[in-house]
């Protein structure tokens, strides 16, 4: 007989094929939060001055706030001083790495990943930046790079030797008061990846930076920026696993988009953090403040997201369409199973005139999932003739999940156009027993289905990261024909 | 083929099948008729695995295996293949996705390769013209806006690729205007073969104008209360159901 409903539930359980842990030595702090750990970590990564100073300022200021309550997640509050605010793999001496210095077993983990970092296995056409744990181990491609003019490496390197573009620009977009986890990134964060791209430049190849915590006990403090001067053009892409524990472990990230006059910048990320287990034990809180300013005039930022992992996902990409007939985009796909929850979706504000952005949001909820989608689209008075479109869909697996939206919508200018469809459905057992009738597997339908129905997302994912999404996604993406 | 046997289905404890006696062989073709409510689709789900049905007496054999033992997409690969009488819309998987999904389940089944690409749209645009449709549906959403008519057309299609042994198409006449029955009836004649059967379960005559049935039975309570040749559908069509309803009041 077809599957029943409670069946269909189980079908999207994948196995967590990235749930391994490498044993290295490492180099960790003892667990805790203090000015002393914050000095620590700023001496160990030979940071200037200043950088020390913007911490511990941060660090001042989130000692006086609250963590936010808002959001549709439950969790038992985090004890931050149960934490290690650094891992990193021992490494012999400081200076210029080369692969041979990096651990073999990180490599290895990496390649079990999928990302291959030595020179002659490395994805062709893509440029990766790995960060393990608390520090950046690898960027490939970077002389390359460095020919077109593009500066890419991990942030903590950017902080010595491009001091001046840092302090122009980092926290420009996310100040470190903006909120609970931002004020907390800005003290703590560790490593992430650092992009220029000059004036008028095409970037010749594709970037992505690969976020893997290993370590236990530990938190991840992810910190991005990427400018895109005037009339340049990137497209980046992040991908992010972890070990199977039995503690949930936060990874608290702020990334930082600006793009200048005639720029576009197109970041992806597929988020596969460890979910927890079927009953909910474990898995990444991933709490995460993105946001894009798109600053000058014909700019354009857009957002691509296919969120299937972690215990919560706490996460609004957002662009400021500052500039006039700057154009923001938010793709998401957002799968929740089991005892997951997501509360995620976007803000568009638009300054500019003739300001445009586009909201499609695919959430699909399995098991006891939570998946809510929050977005807001605020048009201000300068901003004439701004329009929004926003396509807010949500389809349940089963009857035990749920699945809420909340359209937030303010406009200041009459001119504004903000339109807003949302559609709710379930994968229906005549669907599934269609497709099995065809000689498909219940699993392969409910698969199909969903492909189908994440298709407008999907197809926002550079190609060049199609195989390597699908690798991460663990739902195989539709073929190429039709 | 397949083999019935004193075969009685409940739903939700109510008894639709009550004793169901049915033998084809290769290459027959069967047409079930009878009114409304009478079972018809009943028969078809079960003979598919759909869920919902508990099977409470008799046995169905096919290919000489317990068929209500296989789950519904080992069915399907080995060979069963129900052409619905309201087929679904599956959103944004188009229909050569699924076709080619399809197929390739079936190649496996038996060991075979995936199709090979050039073949797999040749094959599919050779049926595409033999129903007569737009290659453009091809690139659609399965069903989805299609007309009833366009959707039990797309059925055939997919009957026609995947080729299957035994096909129970449940009312594709219903909702065809007269060109498009010829067509799709062409279609299904195309498939007849020596070791393919039919169950064709319909309300009206007219399709059996242009599929000529070896066997015609009619259900009534979930009963086959008659049997016979072509020529019954015909007597059917003059005398109404009443007829072999009160006949078998009268048994
Ligand atoms: N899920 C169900 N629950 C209750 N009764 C059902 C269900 N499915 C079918 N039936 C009943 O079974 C009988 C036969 O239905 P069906 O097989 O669809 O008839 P037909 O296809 O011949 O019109 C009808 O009386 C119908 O109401
Ligand atoms: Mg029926």
């Amino acid at each position: 007989m077809s599957a029943s409903a409670q069946e269909i539930n189980n079908l999207i359980n994948q196995e967590y094929k990235q749930g391994f842990v490498t044993e290295l030595e490492t180099d960790t702090f003892p667990i805790g939060l203090d000015e002393d750990v914050i000095h620590k970590l700023s001496k160990v990564k030979n940071e200037p001055e200043f950088m020390l100073e913007y911490r511990l300022k941060a660090f001042r200021h989130w000692q006086t706030m609250k963590s936010p309550e808002w959001a549709f997640v439950k969790f038992d509050p985090i004890d931050y001083q149960a934490i290690s605010y650094y891992s990193a793999p021992k490494r012999k001496e400081d200076g210029p790495k080369s692969l041979d210095e990096i651990d073999p077993q990180v490599l290895e983990a990496y390649k079990k990943l999928g990302i291959p970092l030595d020179e002659q296995e490395r994805l062709a056409g893509i440029a990766v930046d790995a960060v393990f744990d608390s520090v950046s181990v690898a960027t490939t491609f970077k002389g390359k790079l460095k020919d077109a003019g593009v500066i890419f490496c991990p942030i903590s390197e950017a902080l010595r030797e491009h001091p001046e573009l840092i302090k122009e620009y980092l926290g420009s977009v996310v100040p470190h008061t903006d909120n609970y986890f931002a004020a907390l990134n800005a003290a703590v964060f560790t490593d992430g990846s650092f992009v220029y791209i000059p004036k008028g430049v095409r970037c010749p190849m594709e970037l992505s930076t690969y976020f893997r915590i290993n370590a236990a006990n530990t938190g991840q403090f992810e910190r991005t920026l990427i400018i895109a001067d005037e009339g340049s053009h990137v497209s980046y892409l992040e991908g992010c696993t972890a070990p199977m524990r039995d503690e949930n472990q936060l990874h608290a990230a702020v990334v930082e988009l600006v793009a200048m006059k005639d720029a576009t910048i197109k970041y992806s990320t597929v988020q596969n953090w460890y979910p927890g287990d079927k009953n909910g034990l474990g898995g990444i809180y991933n709490f995460v403040t993105k946001r894009a300013d798109c600053r000058g005039d014909n700019s354009k930022v857009s957002w691509t997201q296919v969120e299937t992992g972690s215990a919560i996902t706490w996460k609004y990409p957002s662009c400021v369409l500052t500039g006039d007939n700057a154009v923001g985009e938010f793709y998401s796909v957002a799968l929740t199973n089991n005892y997951q929850q997501a509360d995620t979706g976007t803000k568009m504000i638009h300054i500019g005139k003739n300001t445009r952005s586009t909201i499609v949001s695919k959430g699909i909820s399995a098991g006891k999932a939570q998946n809510t989608y929050r977005g807001l689209v605020k048009v201000l008075k300068s901003a004439e003739n701004a329009r929004n479109y926003t396509q807010c869909d949500s389809l349940l697996v089963g009857d035990q999940c749920g699945a809420h939206t909340f359209p937030y919508i303010e406009v200041k200018q009459p001119s504004a156009q903000v339109e807003h469809e949302a559609t709710t459905s379930k994968i229906s057992e005549d669907q599934l027993f269609f497709c099995q009738q065809r000689g498909l597997s219940a699993e392969d339908a409910v698969s199909m289905i969903v492909n189908g129905f994440c298709k407008e997302v999907f197809k926002e994912l550079p190609m060049e990261f199609a195989v390597e999404a699908q690798a991460l996604l663990g739902l195989s993406l539709e073929g190429s024909v039709g | 083929m397949l083999s019935i046997k004193n075969l009685t289905v409940n739903v939700n404890d109510k008894q639709i099948l009550k004793g169901i006696n049915l033998e084809i062989k290769p290459g027959e073709i069967h047409a079930i008729m009878g009114p409304n409510g009478s079972g018809k689709s009943t028969l078809s789900h079960i003979l598919s695995g759909k869920a919902g049905y508990t099977v409470t007496g008799g046995s169905v054999t096919y290919q000489g295996k317990d068929l209500l033992e296989m789950a519904p997409e080992i069915r399907a690969r080995e060979g069963v293949f129900l052409a619905f009488q309201y087929p679904v819309e599956i959103p944004g998987v188009s229909n050569i996705y699924l076709l080619k999904a399809a197929l390739n389940s079936i190649r496996k089944h038996h060991s075979q390769p995936e199709v090979d690409a050039m073949d797999f749209l040749t094959l599919v645009k050779d049926k595409v013209r033999l129903l007569e449709m737009d290659e453009k549906f091809l690139y659609r959403a399965v069903n989805e806006g299609f007309s009833g008519g366009e959707k039990k057309r797309n059925e055939i299609l997919q009957m026609a690729i995947l080729e299957p042994k035994l096909c129970i198409l449940d009312e594709t006449d219903s909702g065809l205007d007269i060109d498009a029955l010829k067509i799709v009836s062409e279609g299904v004649n195309s498939l007849r073969a020596a070791d393919r059967s039919f169950v064709m379960v319909t309300h009206y005559q007219r399709l059996l104008d242009y599929i000529k049935p070896d066997f015609v039975h009619v259900l009534a309570h979930g009963q086959i209360v008659k049997s016979g040749g072509a020529e019954l559908a015909l007597e059917l069509e003059e005398k109404g159901y009443s007829w072999v309803e009160d006949s078998k009041a009268a048994i």
